[in-house]
């Protein structure tokens, strides 16, 4: 009889009448194949594998993440808030222990989308798991969180997100920036003063097989994990990675999506990318689902699988050797990197510019952190899009420190109206989210 | 006139229907070690001074292959399963006959691997040598592209005696469930057949040549001919009828529950617009899961015969039964005890009754009568909680798409109807309790035998369009056409329409009851490859609804 080791949670949310437009990647048929495939091999009759219904997100549950410029309701649609809600359902799933694990195969995706959100960019509109993260950590208060992106592209907006905590850790793995969207995500990416090598970028060349990917998880992601000592692990679980998918350029398959989710154990798995929708998705997802359910996948393997042709050259695998080697070095010197950066109680500001590819929106941003030991301190962004939309959003972190706190009522409180359309406070020590009059 | 039969596990209901009412009604004890001998004899009683001329249908629901399951008295089969990648079908492993072989189709029905006709030859003897007769062959995603189950058929045709496939069986995807249908369809075959065919003769000596109807789980009839195929269907064919039978008093427009509160279980079914609420994918009992239509219904462990005892001051009933209740000579007290004590109920042995409940009363410290009502109270609690948690799990069901998610249609029940022999004690009581109208069903000891009578003919078909490969296709039918580029939605549901019709009258459907035609499932997409379109997926599932034949329901009275 089959039965699943672990009891595993899983939403499936296709939204089977939403597309970007007709044509996109990023449309109705996306997970058709994949619930043929799920649907046609019994997944959901499966002791232990338990289907939950979607949630719905609400502005709250987005506030905790963003600031969605001009506000949630303009820059989302319902599939985006089901999304979020898909994942959302399975970590109440996950942390009220109906479940040992859970897999939210949802779309819209969410992993490129930023703090401040004017829009759709990398075909995301909300970021899913940073949402799902702050959710948890303000309703179960859950301190130490990790975020493993294994899409194919560097996930850009989680990176934002989480770029100046110290207590989620985000690694990405993704395709060479040089070589491919969003063109971010180098190993020199690693973090804001207050939370340096809380942020691992590790880029891979163009070519990457499955030994590639699982030499990385074994070198590198594991023993961070090992030392991080993370109380849950997300993983944002792109399958763009596939040696079919049509925006990218790896050789990764599903035997290799199977084992490395074995290896990485995530507690949470949320679907990103994913382009190749029949000849990958359908036995890439399910692979990770009986990774995930610990049910022998040896089987799940693509009918044009040819492990010899997708073999990486030997140059591949010094490259990646080296990459590793460097973010391991990073890692290694993290405390001293920490103390390097910057006199606490003084402020460091970065100046930025962001592109909306989906929806052709251009954003100038200046940041501005406060220097601190003691927490991930609080910072100031002032941000304007060619919408003509111009915002300052104050952000106080969840684990705050009380200069921390009061140094970012007082930015809040000192910020000129005139100046903005809108001036927004996100105090995430009391999950409040309040915007100047 | 219209005769139902309801061959229960414990007793058989047979009625005798004409316009006028119901004419003759008999309850006989079910001889499970022949239950010929018990369908012969209630139709013997029913026809005994009756013109066999003005018969005008027979329906029969038996618990035959259902007994056969339990007992494990099935046939010895052979399975061919060809599954290519995915989970290992070993999983699904049916008996010691059962062979993986190559071959495989994907998802969109495209051949990824061909059959080796050598290795199906080389099995055939193999189970041949083992004494095999029925077979039968499933490969994975044959509902797409059944070409290599057709193909392997033709290999086994000539050594075995029938040969069950895979496709024929439902147009819904589910590789393991799929193995379990068809294995039970080749398992109970010759049962089945030998049953039926003895019951059509013994019928046509008594000068009944009219043809028969058989009670599927999906509370719908198919006649014996197409039962031949698809005997599994028949399996809990018995609260199907009983659901059938509370139809004619549910409210029009609203949903409502029905109960059947038994001796051991209460089975639980719901009631929308009077259409009995369907399993999305076929029947399922604990590790069993198949894709037989059915209708969705739980049975769970409280009946009028459940156990009750007192543990740790705690009140508890069932879910075991010990024999009848006390006042009929059984050895433990039970909810009908508690009945008979409070006066409601005016059979039994009284004084047994009250010894059963006054040994409850002492270990919760109350007088006979307040223990009496206790148990009672907590008996309809606890066949309404589970009612209600049922409703809960429903409701939650997932969708899979925006729209669907923001329209989502809850079942919020403003009726309760009872069936079974205590149902009318109970109507009032939960009524009282839940405020909410509850009935107890007149007739509702034949009720069964009464919505096994009336019951329709059910059928569904799964059409699949695809124009990038331009072919529509029911493989469940057997059914394939070419279509071009510009094959539309109203085509795809034209199409449906005229295959659902001939379906429902292969099935002996009378033709004035086959225009409660409904769309389960519409769906499109676009195919696209390298940002261009290159043609449109549809898909659609259309079914004749379960319900009750035209002009019948007016006969019987309501309350
Ligand atoms: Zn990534
Ligand atoms: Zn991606
Ligand atoms: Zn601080």
């Amino acid at each position: 009889m089959l039965r699943a080791l672990n009891k595993t949670g899983l939403v499936f949310f296709p939204a089977f009448d939403w597309a970007i437009d007709p044509t996109h990647p990023e449309r109705e048929e996306r997970l058709l194949y994949t619930q043929d495939q799920v649907t046609e091999e019994g997944v959901f009759d499966i002791s232990g594998i338990i289907e939950y219904k979607p949630e719905i997100v609400t502005p709250q549950d987005i506030r905790r993440a963003h600031f969605c410029v001009p506000d949630e309701k303009s820059i989302t649609t319902e599939s985006h808030l089901i999304s979020a809600g898909g994942a959302k359902a399975i970590a109440n799933a996950v942390m009220n222990k109906e479940v040992k694990n859970g897999f939210a195969l949802v779309r819209p995706p969410g992993h490129h989308s930023m703090r401040v959100s004017h829009g759709g960019r990398g075909f995301c509109h909300i970021n899913i798991e940073a949402i799902m993260v702050e959710y948890i950590r303000s309703r179960f208060g859950l301190k130490r969180i990790a975020v493993i992106d294994t899409d194919c592209h560097h996930g850009d907006g989680t990176n934002d997100i989480f770029w100046h905590d110290p207590d989620v850790l985000f690694i990405s793995l993704h395709q060479d920036g040089r070589t491919l969207y969003p063109g971010t995500g180098f190993t020199g990416e690693l973090g804001g003063p207050n939370a340096r090598c809380s942020n691992l970028n590790i880029p891979l060349p163009p070519g990457t097989s499955s030994e590639g990917y699982l030499y990385v998880i074994r070198n590198c992601v594991l023993p961070v994990l090992e030392e991080f000592k993370p109380d849950l692990i997300v993983n944002s679980a792109g399958q763009d990675n596939h040696y079919t998918d049509p925006l990218t350029n790896m050789n990764f398959c599903a035997q290799g999506y199977a084992m490395m989710t074995s290896l990485l154990k995530p507690d949470i798995a949320v679907l990103e990318g994913g382009y190749s929708i029949e000849g990958a998705l359908p036995y890439v997802n399910l692979g990770i689902i009986l990774a995930m359910a610990g049910i022998d996948y040896s089987g799940v393997v693509e009918p044009d699988y040819d492990p010899d042709q997708l073999r990486q050259s030997v140059s591949i695998t010094d490259k990646i050797k080296k990459t590793t080697d460097i973010v391991n070095a990073y890692w290694k010197e993290r405390d001293e990197l920490r103390q390097k950066a910057g006199t606490p109680g003084n402020f460091e500001i970065r100046h930025r510019e962001i592109f909306y590819d989906t929806d052709n929106i251009f954003e100038r941003q200046k940041e501005n952190v406060r220097i601190c030991r003691d927490c991930g301190g609080c910072f100031e962004i002032d941000s304007s899009a060619t919408t003509g939309n111009h915002i300052l959003g104050v952000h106080i972190p969840i684990n705050a420190c009380k200069s921390c706190i009061e140094e970012g009522y007082r930015l809040f409180d000192q910020a000129d109206k005139t100046k903005f359309s809108q001036i927004i406070l996100q105090d995430r020590t009391k999950d409040i989210y309040e915007i100047k009059k | 006139m219209i005769i139902g039969i309801d061959v229960g596990g414990t007793n058989t209901d047979a009625v005798l229907l004409s316009s006028s009412g119901i004419e003759k009604k008999i309850k006989e004890a079910t001889d499970s070690a022949d239950l010929f001998h018990t369908i012969l004899s209630c139709f013997k009683k029913l026809l005994d001074g009756v013109d066999l001329n003005r018969i005008q249908r027979i329906v029969i629901s038996t618990t035959l292959t259902t007994n056969a399951i339990v007992q494990q008295d099935m046939n010895p089969v052979g399975m061919v399963i060809s599954a290519g990648p995915g989970i290992n079908p070993e999983f699904f492993r049916t008996g010691d006959q059962y062979y993986c072989v190559s071959g495989s189709i994907n998802h969109r029905g495209r051949e990824k691997a061909p059959v080796n006709e050598m290795e199906i030859e080389d099995i055939a003897q193999k189970m041949k040598t083992a004494g095999i007769e029925y077979v039968g062959v499933v490969s994975k995603f044959c509902v797409r592209n059944p070409s290599h189950e057709i193909l392997i058929k033709r290999i086994l045709n000539k050594h075995f005696k029938k040969v069950f496939l895979g496709h024929h069986v439902s147009g819904n995807l589910n590789f393991p469930r799929r193995i379990a249908t068809t294995h039970l369809n080749a398992g109970v075959f010759s049962l089945h057949k030998t049953f039926f065919e003895a019951v059509k003769n013994s019928l046509t000596q008594m000068g009944l040549s009219i043809p028969i109807q058989i009670l599927k789980a999906d509370g719908g009839t198919m006649s014996l001919e197409s039962s031949m195929s698809f005997p599994g269907q028949t399996v809990l064919s018995g609260p199907a009828a009983s659901i059938m039978g509370a139809i004619p008093y549910a409210p029009k427009k609203q949903d409502a529950i029905v109960l059947d509160i038994g001796g051991t279980t209460t089975d639980i079914a719901f009631l929308v617009n009077r259409a009995p609420l369907l399993e999305p994918m076929g029947i399922q009992r604990g590790r069993y899961k198949s894709l037989i239509r059915s209708l969705q219904t739980d049975s769970k462990g409280i009946g009028g015969d459940s156990v009750v005892r007192v543990k740790d001051k705690e009140l508890i009933i069932g879910p075991d039964r010990k024999g009848p209740a006390m006042a009929f000579g059984g050895p433990e007290p039970t909810p009908t005890d508690a009945l008979i004590v409070l006066g409601l109920m005016p059979e039994g042995n009284i004084e047994n009754a009250v010894k059963g409940i006054h040994q409850i009363a002492l270990e919760l410290n109350l007088s006979d009568t307040d223990a009496a009502d206790k148990i009672f109270k907590k008996c309809c609690s606890i066949i309404l909680k589970k009612t209600f948690e049922m409703i809960d799990k429903i409701n939650s069901q997932p969708v899979y798409t925006v729209h669907e998610f923001l329209e989502n249609y809850k079942i919020s029940p403003r009726k309760i109807l009872l069936l079974g022999g205590p149902a009318p004690y109970f109507a009032k009581k939960i009524e009282e309790l839940y405020h909410i109208k509850t009935i107890a069903i007149p007739e509702s000891s034949v009720a069964n035998a009464i919505g096994a009578a009336l019951a329709r003919t059910t059928c569904e078909i799964s059409l699949n369009a695809d124009t990038e490969q331009g072919i529509v296709t029911a493989h469940e039918e057997d059914f394939a056409e070419p279509i071009s580029k510009t094959y539309s939605e109203d085509d795809l549901i034209e199409a449906a329409h005229t295959l659902l019709k001939e379906k429902a009258m292969n099935s002996g459907a009378d033709p004035d009851n086959i225009d409660d035609v409904e769309v389960v499932e519409f769906q499109k997409f676009n195919i696209v490859r390298n940002f261009t379109p290159k043609g449109k997926i549809f898909r659609t599932k259309m079914q004749l609804k379960p319900g009750l034949i035209k002009g019948f329901e007016t006969i019987l009275l309501h309350p």
